[in-house]
């Protein structure tokens, strides 16, 4: 069979979101591809310029869907750092406890995307019905499934109660059952192995070099994990282990995942059982002095990064964010080369791709073929002369 | 002139074209509500498949640009009569009226039909997802169905006769052949899933990877036709291997009388249409989608070769039985 370019995205069945794989396939083997990213531009970055303290984590936290909260705890946590602040323990165990959960409800999330990619829809059934539990913990804990609105600069919004808490305990050794039988399955169930061994191999070696960061990474045998690096909130008083693999391979991927939900049930147990007595937040300035500042935190996904200027307003000058998700594609390109043409959507998926998050930047694909950076007059006139929508002020 | 209306009721009411399409959306339905009770779900309610039907008989029909209309219309319709012609010579109360010396590989043929039109749908398309699809309906099929083709003969080879209802009346002589050749059954229930290309075999539409396949550019009434002839090759293909591994609608005791053999005959033949289609249920619910290479190498490397060894087994004992 001659080359042929199979299109993947921006609308296809498997690829749900904004991104265009141009696939150059001989038979069912890839020779090369192009990645087409950033469909999407959602201006959060600027409209993030103009809002203040209390009005921009709301917006930070509508980054992204699943890890809604990892974006908010890692802007307040720039925020507070610039402002010299020092929040509660009990409010950085409540912070710890609802990322815990989201990283244990976005790794089944991912479990059952990955198995559904390779058609096994048995298991994406399974786990997106236990992921209910989470969810609903996470409900309960903060009146919502997707964002939770628990940050603030300055603490949490609100408090646990002693019931909510033992709701939680009870909640967690049915899901580590739960998660055991995930484990077995993974390692043991026929379908899967053949379908992740060996799939999109990636050495430590290249890892390293594309930048690859979480789980990806970890697969790939890097040790290491801002939650241990650099600890932020409580991470470096809680017991847990690092999880990392040798496979280097969708197989190696799936197996970092499981074992980092087995330490984020035990993390969230610790932090459940030995929730401090005291207040939740502490009164903020409402401006940050001027200054910069870099602030990691380790998403499920991998290492989120937010870059802050303040200038001494109520407001941030500057915030740049990096979603591990960009940092992760380049491994994916390499990772596709001399595979098999069923193997892209679970190759792709092996490292839990967001581009809600990503694509926030906008590169046109015009019709003379031209690619660039367009500002956002030219954006907004084209959305003019494109929907004819009446001019506003 | 009596006859003659009997064999138009058989053929066009019961238990034909207008049973067979019936059971046909019902044992949809149970394999959707099984499949659904495994994964945690609640499952379709049992009008669903009727409810596609007509709802996609309804709808519009869009043409792809620059396709080869006629054939591309006939090729669903050809499927559908194939795998019905073919469900006519398979048991149902009592042997088929149509019954002929031969009627085994004439059925093996019709039931090809339904691959080779969708590989006819997925390169008329002009669609690269329904081409990969075609191409791998194609490929999967030169793996399956020998090792297919070989388990059903191994029973033919046995009973010392091509004609399904006599490879029946064999086994309510002697035993079923499930018994008696275990390795070609599961090869059968094996081809039979590949054919239907449901889970581990849906390589051929694999959602995640080429939209539907073949079926990507079917729309309305075509593609009506289409899953009425998968739903219709479950039941011929259930039917089918019932009756060449699982005695068919027969029993040893002999009953009469003539009328109530039949209502028994009809019993069984729900019951093990139900089992096989259970059992492919399971499989469905079991696995995931593996890859065409890895089918390639599983199917001739193993499979085939396990066939050949029941084909061979079955050859030194038929020797050893005549010589003795």
């Amino acid at each position: 069979m001659p080359e042929v370019i199979v299109p993947i995205g921006p609308h296809h069945p498997a690829l749900k979101e904004p991104v265009n794989f141009k696939v150059i396939a001989d038979g069912e083997k890839i020779i090369r591809l192009d990645l087409d990213l950033s469909y999407n531009h959602r201006g959060i970055e600027k409209a993030a310029e103009q809002r203040d303290f209390i009005r921009v984590l709301p917006l930070i936290e509508r980054v992204c869907g699943i890890c809604s909260h990892s974006h908010t705890t890692v802007f307040a946590k720039g925020i507070e750092e610039l402002m010299q602040l020092e929040i509660p323990l009990r409010a950085q165990y409540i912070r710890t406890i609802i990322a815990e959960l989201e990283r244990i409800h976005s790794h089944l999330l991912w479990l059952g995307v990955a198995a559904h990619e390779i058609g096994f829809n048995t298991l994406f059934m399974w786990t997106w019905s236990d992921r209910e539990a989470v969810q609903d913990t996470l409900e309960e804990m903060s009146g919502n499934r997707v964002h939770y609105g628990m940050n603030e600069v300055g603490g949490v919004r609100r408090d646990l109660t002693p019931e909510q808490v033992n709701a939680a305990l009870v909640r967690l050794p049915v899901l580590e059952e739960r998660v055991k039988k995930y484990v077995d399955m993974v390692n043991n169930q026929k379908t899967l192995l053949v379908r992740f061994k060996g799939i999109g191999k990636l050495s430590k070696e290249e890892a390293l070099k594309y930048g690859a960061v979480g789980p990806t990474a970890r697969a790939s045998g890097v040790d290491y994990d801002v939650r241990r690096d650099d600890p932020y909130l409580v991470y470096a008083d809680v017991p847990w282990n690092v999880v990392t693999d040798t496979n280097g391979d969708v197989y190696g991927r799936t197996r970092v995942r499981i074992g980092e939900l087995m330490e984020s049930i035990g993390i969230v147990r610790y932090c459940l059982e030995n929730l401090p007595e005291g207040p939740i937040r502490v009164n903020a300035p409402k401006t940050a002095p001027k200054g910069e500042i870099l602030s990691r935190y380790e998403a499920p996904r991998g290492e989120l990064v937010h870059f802050i200027r303040t200038n001494g307003t109520d407001k941030v000058e500057r915030v740049d964010i990096r979603t591990p998700t960009l940092a992760n594609w380049t491994s994916v390109a390499m990772c596709l080369v001399n595979q098999n043409l069923a193997d892209i959507p679970v190759i792709v998926a092996a490292i839990d791709p967001c581009l809600s998050c990503t694509s926030r930047i906008t590169v046109i694909n015009s019709d003379n073929k031209k690619e660039g950076l367009i500002n956002f007059d030219v954006l907004r006139k084209r959305f003019r002369t494109r929907y004819q929508s009446p001019e506003r002020p | 002139m009596i006859d003659s209306l009997l064999i138009l009721v058989y053929i066009f009411l019961f238990p034909g074209f207008l049973f067979l399409i019936t059971y046909a959306l019902i044992l949809e339905f149970l394999d959707r509500r099984i499949a659904a009770r495994m994964q945690h779900r609640v499952g379709p309610p049992f009008y669903q498949p009727l409810a596609d039907f007509v709802k996609m008989l309804g709808k519009e029909v869009i043409d792809p640009d620059g396709v080869d209309l006629p054939v591309f219309d006939a090729a669903p319709l050809i499927a559908l009569a194939a795998v019905m012609t073919a469900y006519l010579y398979i048991p149902i109360f009592g042997s088929s009226p149509l019954a002929f010396q031969g009627d085994l590989v004439l059925v093996l043929y019709l039931f090809t039909l339904p691959t080779l039109a969708l590989f006819l749908l997925g390169w008329l398309s002009r669609n690269i997802f329904s081409a990969l699809g075609g191409i791998r309906a194609v490929t999967q099929m030169f793996i399956y169905e020998v090792p297919f083709f070989l388990a059903l003969l191994a029973p033919a080879l046995m009973a010392g006769t091509w004609s399904i209802s006599e490879i029946m009346v064999w086994q309510q002589k002697n035993m079923w052949f499930v018994f008696l050749q275990p390795i070609g059954f599961v090869i059968a229930l094996i081809g039979l899933q590949a054919k239907l290309e449901r889970t581990p075999f849906d390589i051929p539409e694999a959602e995640t990877e080429i939209v539907a396949g073949p079926w990507t550019e079917l729309t309305g009434r075509r593609l009506a036709v289409m899953h009425l002839t998968s739903d219709v090759l479950l039941v011929a293909g259930s039917a089918l291997i019932a009756a060449i591994f699982l005695g068919g609608p027969t029993i040893s005791v002999p009953v009469t009388p003539i009328w109530l053999s039949w209502f028994v005959g009809f019993f069984l033949f729900l019951a093990k249409t139900l089992f096989v289609v259970l059992i492919l249920s399971s499989i469905k619910v079991a696995t995931g989608r593996i890859r065409i290479d890895q089918l390639n190498t599983i199917g001739w490397k193993y499979i085939a070769t396990a066939s050949l060894l029941q084909v061979a087994m079955v050859i030194v004992i038929n020797y050893l039985w005549v010589s003795s």
